[in-house]
Formats: C-alpha cells, sequence, structure tokens
C-alpha cells in the first residue's frame, strides 16, 4: 500500500481505521469550537436532537466574538442563552472582547498537532499551521458532536503545496495567501486538503502559517496544514497541556496534485472587489483612493501584522486625511503585547481607532460599517460584496504593511516605497 | 429512496456565497428561516427574493455556498419553498449543512440551463437525474454517499439523529 498524507494519517487515528482518500470515516473530535454566530442555532438542533449533557465539556469551547465588540438587545440575548447553556453543562467559555475563535484556539493550545479540530465557522482551518485536522462545520454538525463527540468526514484528496525560496522585503505570508488563491482559484481546492512543505515553509514563523492555513478556506480546501516543527513545538511549549504527536506524511503518499511557489518571485498582492481570486500585484491598483483601512481579523490581526503596519504609520508619521483607520487586535493577549510594547498608543496617537478583539467590522456584524461607496483595504480574508455590512463599499485585501501604506497616501501604495520601515 | 421534484429553475452564477445567499449582518437581528427569507440574495439583486415561488430549484455554477459556515444560508433557502439546489459544485459546509437540514444539493452539469426553465428532478441511490422539459435534455447528477442519502432519507440530521444519538456508517 502507498504512504498516507497528514490529513489521511490523522483522520486514521481519529477514525481508528485504515483511513485513505475517498473513505468515508466516523471520527473522534478532539476539540468542537463555536461561536455567537453558530452557537445559538447549534443549541436550537441541541434541544431538537433530544441533547441532554455534551460528550466533554472540557472540549467545548464557545467564543462570543462575531457580536463582541457591540452586543444590541438581540444579540446580548443569543449571547445570554450560550453563556447559560456553557455554565449548566461546563463546557470552556470565553466572553466578549476575549478574541477571536480561531486566535483563541491556538493561543490557549487546544490546536496541537495530529489533532482533529472541528468548529462552527469556516475559518477554523487556521488550526492547521499547527499541524491539527482542522476544518469548519455548520451549527447542526455542531450540535450532533456535541452529544456524540463524532463527526463523519470524507477523507480528503490533498494537494501538496512546495514552498521554495524566501520572500522579499515587503513580500508577506498575506502575499502568498493571495498569490495561491489567484493560483488555484476560489474553488481549486474544493473537496480537497491542502498540505504546505518544502524549505519555504519552514521559513515561516507560526504567525505567518496561520495566514496561509486561514485562507485554505478560500480556495475551498476543507484543511491548511503544516508540518510540525522546532517553531512548533517552542509555540506550544508554554501554551499546551498535553503532550501531542506531530504527524509527518509518508515520503510515497499519494497526492492529487503538486504545486510549487517560489516566494523569492512574488510581489505585494491586492485582491480586487468583490471575489477572493481576483489578485493582482499592488502596482497594478496603485492610485486608487482609500476611505478606510482595517488591520485585524483572524488573518491579519496579530502581534507582528499589527507591528508590521504600525513601523510604517510611525515612519511616515501621519495618516492621510480622510482615511479612518481601524486596529483591531486577534485577542486579549495580542492587545495587551501591544499595550506593553507601546504600539497602540503609538497608532492611536496619530488617530487610529482601537477596537475590542472580535470579528465584528470584517463581517459587518458590528461596528465600525463602512461608508456608503467607500473603498475599503482590510487585511481579513474576504472581500465579497457587503461583507461589511454595507453593499456599495468596495473591499480590498493586502498585508498589514499594504494596508499601512495605503492608509499613509490615502490611495493604494505598494509597501516597498516605505522601504526604511519594512523587515 | 425516490425523490421527485418538478420546478423552475432560478439562474444564479459561480461562486455564489452565503453572504450573498444571506447577508450575515441579518442573522444578528433574527434567525427565523420564515423573516430571513425575504432578505435572500439582497445584496445581489434585491428583486430577486420577491420573485422567488415555492417549489422552485435554484441552478447555480461552481462553488456555490462559498465563504461562511452559517447555516441560515440553507435554512432561509428551505423557507423560501426550495427543495433543492443543482450546482457543477458546492462548498463543502454548503453541501453538509444543505443535507443536514433536508436541502438536497445536486451536483452537475448546470451549463446551458436557462433561468425560468422547467426542471423535473429524479433522486434515486445511483444518483440524481434531471431532465430539462424546455428542450428535453438529460443530465445525470453524481451519486450521493451512503450516508448522506441515509440522513436525507430520514428527513435531516435532527431526526437521524434522534433516532440513533451517533453516526453510523450504512
Amino acid at each position: 500500500m502507498p504512504g498516507k498524507t497528514i490529513s489521511e494519517k490523522i483522520l486514521s487515528r481519529a477514525s481508528h481505521s485504515d483511513a485513505r482518500a475517498g473513505d468515508l470515516v466516523i471520527c473522534d473530535v478532539d476539540v468542537a469550537m463555536g461561536t455567537d454566530g453558530s452557537v445559538p442555532m447549534a443549541l436550537d438542533y441541541f434541544d431538537q436532537m433530544d441533547g441532554r449533557r455534551v460528550f466533554d465539556p472540557a472540549r467545548l469551547v464557545f467564543v462570543f466574538d462575531h457580536y463582541a465588540a457591540d452586543p444590541m438587545a438581540a444579540t446580548f440575548s443569543l449571547q445570554a442563552r450560550a453563556r447559560e447553556f456553557a455554565t449548566r453543562h461546563g463546557a470552556v467559555l470565553y466572553d466578549c472582547g476575549d478574541g477571536v475563535c480561531h486566535q483563541l484556539m491556538v493561543e490557549s493550545g487546544r490546536t496541537r498537532p495530529g489533532g482533529l479540530i472541528v468548529g462552527a465557522d469556516s475559518h477554523s482551518v487556521t488550526g492547521g499551521a499547527l499541524n491539527a485536522f482542522a476544518t469548519g462545520i455548520g451549527s447542526s454538525d455542531l450540535a450532533a458532536t456535541m452529544i456524540s463527540g463524532r463527526i463523519w468526514l470524507r477523507v480528503p484528496e490533498t494537494i501538496q503545496i512546495t514552498l521554495t525560496g524566501a520572500a522579499a522585503a515587503g513580500v508577506y505570508a498575506k502575499d502568498i495567501a493571495l498569490a495561491l488563491a489567484r493560483r488555484l482559484g476560489a474553488d481549486g481546492a474544493a473537496y480537497q486538503a491542502l498540505e504546505f512543505d518544502g524549505p519555504g515553509a519552514g521559513l515561516l514563523e507560526i504567525e505567518d502559517r496561520l495566514v496561509l492555513s486561514n485562507m485554505s478556506v478560500e480556495m475551498g480546501a476543507k484543511a491548511g496544514i503544516f508540518r510540525a516543527d522546532a517553531k512548533t513545538e517552542r509555540y506550544l511549549a508554554s501554551r499546551a497541556g498535553e503532550p501531542f504527536t506531530p504527524i509527518e506524511p509518508d515520503a510515497d503518499a499519494v497526492y492529487a496534485s503538486r504545486i510549487q511557489l517560489d516566494l523569492a518571485e512574488l510581489e505585494p498582492c491586492i485582491a480586487m472587489p468583490h471575489q477572493v481570486d481576483r489578485v493582482v500585484a499592488v502596482g497594478q491598483a496603485a492610485g486608487t483612493p482609500v476611505h478606510m483601512v482595517l488591520v485585524g481579523t483572524c488573518t491579519g490581526g496579530r502581534v507582528c501584522d499589527i507591528h508590521q503596519a504600525a513601523r510604517i504609520l510611525v515612519a511616515a508619521g501621519r495618516i492621510a486625511p480622510g482615511v479612518h483607520v481601524v486596529i483591531a487586535p486577534a485577542s486579549r493577549e495580542v492587545e495587551t503585547r501591544l499595550r506593553a510594547d507601546g504600539t497602540l498608543d503609538r497608532i492611536g496617537a496619530m488617530g487610529a481607532t482601537i477596537i475590542p478583539p472580535g470579528c465584528g467590522p470584517c463581517c459587518g456584524t458590528a461596528p465600525p460599517i463602512p461608508a456608503r461607496g467607500a473603498n475599503v483595504i482590510s487585511t481579513a480574508n474576504r472581500n465579497f460584496k457587503a461583507r461589511m455590512g454595507n453593499a456599495t463599499a468596495s473591499i480590498y485585501l493586502a498585508s498589514p504593511a499594504t494596508a499601512a501604506a495605503s492608509a499613509v497616501r490615502g490611495r493604494i501604495t505598494d509597501p516597498r516605497e516605505f522601504a526604511e520601515a519594512l523587515t | 429512496m425516490t425523490i421527485e421534484l418538478d420546478g423552475r429553475a432560478v439562474v444564479l452564477g459561480d461562486d455564489v456565497n452565503t453572504d450573498y445567499i444571506i447577508s450575515s449582518s441579518r442573522k444578528k437581528d433574527s434567525l427565523d428561516p420564515g423573516v430571513l427569507r425575504h432578505f435572500l440574495f439582497e445584496s445581489v439583486d434585491p428583486l430577486l427574493a420577491a420573485s422567488i415561488r415555492p417549489g422552485d430549484l435554484l441552478v447555480a455554477g461552481r462553488n456555490f455556498g462559498c465563504g461562511s459556515a452559517m447555516e441560515v444560508a440553507v435554512t432561509a433557502v428551505l423557507a423560501a419553498g426550495i427543495r433543492a439546489v443543482l450546482a457543477r459544485s458546492f462548498a463543502r459546509t454548503y453541501y453538509r449543512n444543505a443535507i443536514n437540514n433536508g436541502l438536497i444539493p445536486i451536483e452537475c452539469d448546470t451549463t446551458g440551463i436557462a433561468n425560468g426553465a422547467r426542471l423535473q428532478v429524479l433522486i434515486e441511490e445511483r444518483g440524481a437525474r434531471v431532465v430539462d422539459r424546455t428542450d428535453g435534455r438529460r443530465i445525470d447528477g453524481h451519486p450521493l454517499p451512503a450516508i448522506v442519502l441515509q440522513i436525507l432519507d430520514e428527513g435531516g440530521l435532527v431526526p437521524y439523529f434522534r433516532k440513533r444519538h451517533d453516526f453510523t456508517i450504512p
């Protein structure tokens, strides 16, 4: 028999069977997660399914992030019901302001190499950066998993993405993800898993790998997985409460296809409205006026992202008049570190609005909502029309550096114009 | 299991994401599918929701239901009286959510199906068969996995799980 991919190995362990691409398997889930966006419906399904207790409260995580910054009467009621359920059943609860679910799943050490994580939010694939098979589900599947601790999955075929070379100054993980979206298209990895490999993958920091895994779902992927290495071990050393077993692919694993991406050849990229795979070099969009800049979300709201943006803003010493810069740290831990090192004070003093950790502005579930006809440059993962709550706004996706350079000039700008502020 | 449907095609394009199906900002006001169905496709075509009639079939291109995993993008479609979606491919979370709620996802070559065409759909164990009654053309859909047929046959994941409290591969 030929060897196995990382996905096949993790799903074999989780299903106690010899799982191969194309098989349907029933898996034991290591951790299940839901948000205030998905848990309320899951609780309806849970009741309708005659759910009595949850499979393991310590492995069920609720995060209130979608309506975190500004709960209104209706959303507050949704959260109140989920909060009451978590308290009664002993589930883990992260409340408003703690952070975005995907960041918390990683920061808290719950996402570990070799694990099977299901999350009722499509960007649950983020956990693949830590060598977990992490995938998104809906509320009904979450309810069934809450009861049984299990889920049925079709074992995906895998696309091997070999990253070579090192990115030049001004080119970041987000640019790699966008370049890959351009290459694969919005459904190029549908029903399949991505496996990131090669010397270029080893050079990426954990925060960078999280961006690529997070964006995998924008190509339709079921999971986007990296190998675990010394960086993974270091990241988890102070976080993971339990031991873990990293999973490597076999040398003779079978891949559906293979793609090579030379990071040294990449330029800063930008996704044009309203499609994630409508990607061009930033230069081709340069000059377009920008009215709002969002640096944050589960894609681009980590410490290195906000540092990346801050270096350019501080070096330029100004934000262009008429540009509303919104900074949304991905979690309380991120926010605390950026307060401690003075970053938030420095860019706050320049006029940037710092908002509490949460998903609101990315998916239009909480303010700030872009103005009519506004051009927004965002470090998020989606630019669908109306995504941020206003169908007349145009959303461009780019790295935090490109977002910051554009905030400084008031129009879309290649971050390499701020060479002294790049790393 | 055999399901027969006869309906009018409402034709959509490629990459119809769940935010286009129903805006995520709508679900903070209500999760009631009866309310949400009035806002279906509002950001791409504000008049479309009012024109959908019970029994209509959604016909799309590639990657239907991409984006968010939010389940109201399925329940609001069902509330509009739509029983099946025909698409060249589905985002996997939409596909799962559809099955779990009894909305039938039919993966088939939808090229050339005209808006308003009268479609006859027969879903059987070996796959779906679609007849475009406008021009008599027959289209074969991909077969559905056994566990999917079983969940659909029992009316969705709720009745399936009430009975078993677990998953079993048939």
